[in-house]
């Protein structure tokens, strides 16, 4: 089945462009064009199920080896056909430079032999060779473990997100314009995570950042919306552009794109320890960057809330479930560079970590239900990377699902609650939603025990294997830094997150009195913030304005007796959406619900991943490198396309080569100083205990949070406010959003505007100067030219003219007599005189024989 | 009588004739018989240049108009000539002079039915059908 991989992509496209080029012109009803695109992602989902399925659990499995389609040729074709390429870095002389040690340096140049690269060229004087490769990329598809599960993911959230949006997006006038874009998003995506080569994997990144900005925008004529597009779109070029120069340095170190050739070169160079900047630390910050523009990590995070101006189900499937994460699965696939570099594991840690504490401090005091959610969304992708920068990539995987599941569920919930709302996102005027809208209510209260880290749900099990593997890594030495800052970001989400919930579905129904008035709906939480800052009415606002008719109505209560736009004249009351809408939500609380058992933590099962491949840590372990052992897995010894090494093979590997010292599988860089689960297990005396002890506290920090979240705003109501004056600098830094926004207007934007005018000024002066000046000469020197030729040149032929008329003239008067015998004398003159040029001597000769006979 | 002229006398006058003559008058008179191509030529050339010079001298408007049917016609001796002459050196098809001489004939049956029109309209205009009082194509 997984030969028709192919098909999964294509079906989200085809739906896309039968969408996208017929929806307007044949004018599809919304029953079609939902049908369209609900129907193809179903396809393409029930295809991935299928695939992943004999790939991974049928009985003739192909996991763990790597599955390409191009192996069997059941999906192949030369994309670029590249050439030959100079390998410019990677020689064995820079890396021996390099390095530090002299084994290393012997080690380095054995490497490069054993890469066993052609010889391309080179310099016959001289005798260098110059070495290289074939570049041939190629556009196929691979089925690993991380593509199956990305696929899954984004088949399966996607397909809920769809059912949805055909509910949400009813009586839009885009319709059709909404399905397309998302179709394409879907086949970006899918080409994002199935590509076999790091070009395919940048043709998917540029498409779902194209489809973001589309979707983003996709109310363009409201200004905010368009500056949120245009802003996502110009963040992540800047992350694209230290991806694009990874790509570069891996072909130009490598000599080729495909994964499994780029790892299993990879996986021999030697490691690059701590503050050592070797190639592979490069090429891995420059992947990281592209990761944390796609990602919204520090400092390029500053784009995702702003995307929430797009429609509510885009902002779950694209700001939330999906594209997103596309910078944590760079991140995993490439784990063999990054595991190369240990700089860049802190790097990635640290990074992630601060990001998981900012965006959660922020989150704390936004009042738009969607921005909470955004900068939840930044800080629990935070908590991605810290995984990834503690060498447990698999559980940032895994996180990464269980966020798609919860994170998917409570943004399609507040679509639902917007929806209900009518379009109302202040959450200051909601409240005690749980009555109006159960079904919404029950779903999201699944999502927030997720998220806050409860037992059993979810997101529990995701969350503290992160903050376990952060406790107890040794792949770096700050990991205690990661774990403190990683808890306190997982009690403010549990603050947040039951701050969200009490304003929303618990407490008194605040939209009963307020209204606003015959202000327009994305003026609402402006008008309400005036008191507090100014500047709130620019950047606070987001989501989604009204677009259905007047009379038309989409819930099925009561409320429908009046439209949805006629503020001012009514009370709204909320209803419950649509089952379109609650259906998925639903699906969606399940797998929120039960989704994190396939991650179940060893401490509950003896120490061990139970499960064998149905366990997420054992399915992904094939394609993670052991840098112990330089192979991949961490059991078994594996190469980069997942075949097992056996025999005669696994006894080569099995003895490292001189210069790598044996390390053990838990520290592969050698002791790492401080390490908080050290210490604990050095008084416990039993490794479960730690562990125990380490999820209790994270049970406790989730609980405080909640507690604490309860206490301010459904116990005492007043409290918010005593300490926003207490802390009201923090209060003033996390409301403002530590003003990251107005730092990179005054660093960025006003800096690159004041280039632009430089520029302009130097065009409209000196440029346009220059051309003006050059009309001006061409003026003056064709005024003179013009003035010679009027009155010199002219004044010659008329002169001559003159002179000639007056000479000829009555010689060429005289002929002309008008008597037809003249002219005709003319003519028989010119007969006699042609005859005698042409037979003078004939005639002459005739003549003379007349002659001669007469006398 | 007749008998005897046509019979003895012409025979013996003609044998007499010859031999006054040594048989060079007889050779002459069978040649002008079967006169070839040049003669034909020599007359057609003739008439051409009388034909020009009508033109070119006659005042009478009549008058040049014959003129210049003389030189159509020895235009026409001619092709005839070469006609007859190229069936004679063996080209039995040989017959485009002929035909036009035809073309001619008729060319020139037009030409005059036109050209004595304008006469006709000249002589009512003008009263006068000499060419050296007729001097409009100059203008």
């Amino acid at each position: 089945m997984y030969r028709y991989i192919w098909l999964v992509p294509l079906l989200p496209l085809a739906g896309a462009a039968i969408n996208g080029l017929l929806g307007r012109k044949l004018r599809f009803s919304e029953k079609l064009i939902g049908g369209i695109a609900v129907g193809s992602i179903a396809l393409a989902f029930l295809i991935t199920v299928a695939a992943v399925y004999s790939y991974a659990f049928s009985r003739n499995a192909m996991w763990p080896q790597t599955y390409v389609t191009s192996q069997d040729g059941a999906f192949k074709f030369t994309w670029i056909p590249g050439g030959a390429v100079r390998l410019t870095q990677g020689s064995p002389e820079l890396q021996a430079l390099n390095l530090r040690s002299e084994a290393a340096m012997k080690r380095a140049a054995e490497l490069q032999a054993q890469q066993n690269q052609p010889v391309i060229g080179g310099n016959e004087q001289t005798g260098e060779e110059t070495r290289g490769s074939v570049l041939d990329v190629e556009w196929s598809y691979q089925l690993d473990a991380l593509s199956s599960i990305f696929m899954l993911i984004v088949t399966g959230v996607g397909l809920c997100i769809f059912v949805f949006a055909t509910g949400y997006m009813h009586g839009d006038t885009g319709f059709y314009r909404f399905f397309a874009y998302m179709g394409l998003f879907m086949f970006s995506m899918l080409v994002l995570v199935m590509g076999s080569n790091f070009l395919m994997m940048f043709v998917g990144w540029e498409g779902v950042g194209l489809c973001s900005y589309l979707l983003i925008g996709y109310y363009f004529d409201r200004q905010e919306a368009a500056n949120a597009s245009r802003k996502a779109f110009i963040t992540n070029r800047v992350g694209d552009f230290g991806f694009a120069l990874a790509i570069f340095g891996v072909i130009a170190t490598f000599g080729t794109t495909q994964y499994t050739d780029v790892f299993g070169q990879a996986a021999t160079f030697p490691l690059e320890p701590l503050g050592h900047w070797g190639l592979l630390s490069w090429i891995a910050l420059g992947l990281f960057i592209g990761a944390c523009g796609k990602s919204a990590q520090l400092p390029l995070h500053v784009w995702l809330p702003d995307a929430m101006a797009g429609p509510t189900p885009v902002s779950a499937l694209i700001h939330a479930a999906t594209m997103v994460t596309a910078g944590l699965y760079m991140v995993t696939r490439t784990n063999v560079i990054f595991q190369h570099s240990q700089t860049m594991m802190m790097v990635v840690a640290l990074v992630g970590a601060a990001t998981a504490l900012f965006a959660a401090t922020i989150g704390i005091t936004q009042n738009d239900i969607k921005k909470v959610l955004a900068y939840s969304t930044v800080s629990q992708l935070g908590f991605m990377f810290m995984a990834c920068g503690v060498g447990a990539f698999a559980i940032g995987i895994f996180h990464v699902m269980t966020h798609a599941f919860f994170k998917a569920l409570m943004f399609l919930g507040a679509g639902s609650v917007i929806h209900g709302m009518h379009h109302e996102q202040d959450m200051r005027r909601m409240g005690n939603l749980r009555k109006y809208m159960p079904y919404t209510y029950l779903t999201f209260l699944a999502g927030w025990l997720a998220i806050c880290g409860i037992i059993p749900f979810s997101g529990f099990w995701s969350k503290d294997e992160i903050l376990w593997n952060a406790a107890s890594t040794r792949y770096i030495p700050v990991g205690w830094i990661v774990w403190i800052v990683g808890t306190i970001a997982a009690t403010c989400t549990a603050f947040y997150m039951t701050r969200l919930m009490a304003m929303t579905f618990w407490g008194k129904e605040k939209f009963l009195g307020k209204q606003a008035g015959g202000e327009a709906d994305e003026a609402h939480a402006s008008a309400y913030d005036k008191g507090l800052t100014q500047h709130d009415a620019k950047f606070t606002s987001a989501g989604d304005r009204p677009r259905h008719e007047p009379g038309e109505h989409v819930g099925p209560t009561g409320s429908s007796a009046h439209a949805h736009d006629d503020h001012g004249h009514a009370v709204h009351i909320p209803h419950e959406s649509p089952a379109s809408m609650w259906v998925p939500l639903a699906v969606l609380a399940v797998l929120a619900t039960i989704g994190g058992f396939v991650g179940i933590s060893t401490a509950f099962t003896g120490g061990k991943h139970i499960g064998g491949r149905m366990n997420i840590v054992n399915f992904l372990d094939p394609i993670i490198w052991n840098p112990a052992t330089h192979h991949f897995g961490k059991e078994e010894m594996l190469d980069s396309a997942g075949r097992p090494l056996d025999g005669e093979l696994r006894a080569r590997a099995e003895v490292l080569p001189a210069g790598i010292e044996a390390k053990e599988a838990s520290s592969p860089y050698g002791p790492q100083g401080f390490n908080l689960a050290e210490i604990a297990d050095s008084k416990l005396h039993n490794e479960t205990a730690t562990e125990w002890l380490f999820i209790v506290i994270s049970l406790l920090v989730a609980g405080i949070g909640i507690g604490l979240g309860y206490l301010f705003y459904v116990k005492d109501t007043r409290l918010p406010d005593i300490w926003a004056a207490r802390l009201k600098p923090l209060y003033q830094a996390s409301y403002n959003k530590y003003w990251v926004d107005e730092f990179f207007g005054w660093a960025v934007t006003r800096r690159v505007m004041d280039a632009a005018r430089g520029v302009f000024a130097f065009d409209s002066k000196v440029v346009d100067g220059g051309v003006n000046g050059s009309a001006w000469l061409t003026r003056l020197s064709s005024r003179i030219i013009g003035g010679t030729d009027q009155y010199f040149v002219d004044g010659i032929v008329n002169a001559i003219a003159a002179f000639v008329a007056r000479l000829m003239s009555p010689l060429f008067r005289a002929a002309q007599t008008g008597f037809a015998q003249n002219y005709a004398l003319v003519m028989v003159l010119g007969l006699v005189v042609a005859v005698a040029l042409f037979f003078g001597s004939d005639i002459a000769r005739a003549v003379k024989s007349v002659f001669a006979i007469i006398l | 009588m007749q008998f005897l002229l046509f019979n003895f006398l012409s025979p013996a006058l003609g044998l007499l004739f010859q031999a006054a003559t040594n048989g060079r008058f007889a050779t002459a008179w069978e040649k002008a018989q079967h006169p070839d191509l040049s003669k034909f030529l020599i007359i057609g050339a003739l008439l051409f240049i009388i034909g020009v010079a009508g033109v070119l001298t006659r005042r009478n408007i009549i008058v040049i108009f014959m003129s210049i049917e003389l030189i159509l016609n020895a235009a026409n001796l001619n092709f005839i000539a070469m006609s007859r002459y190229l069936q004679d050196t063996g080209n039995v098809n040989a017959v485009a002079g002929q035909i036009f001489a035809v073309f001619v004939i008729v060319v020139a049956a037009a030409e005059a039915a036109i050209g004595l029109g304008i006469v006709i309209a000249l002589y009512r205009n003008k009263e006068t059908i000499w060419v050296d009082e007729i001097d409009i194509l100059k203008w």
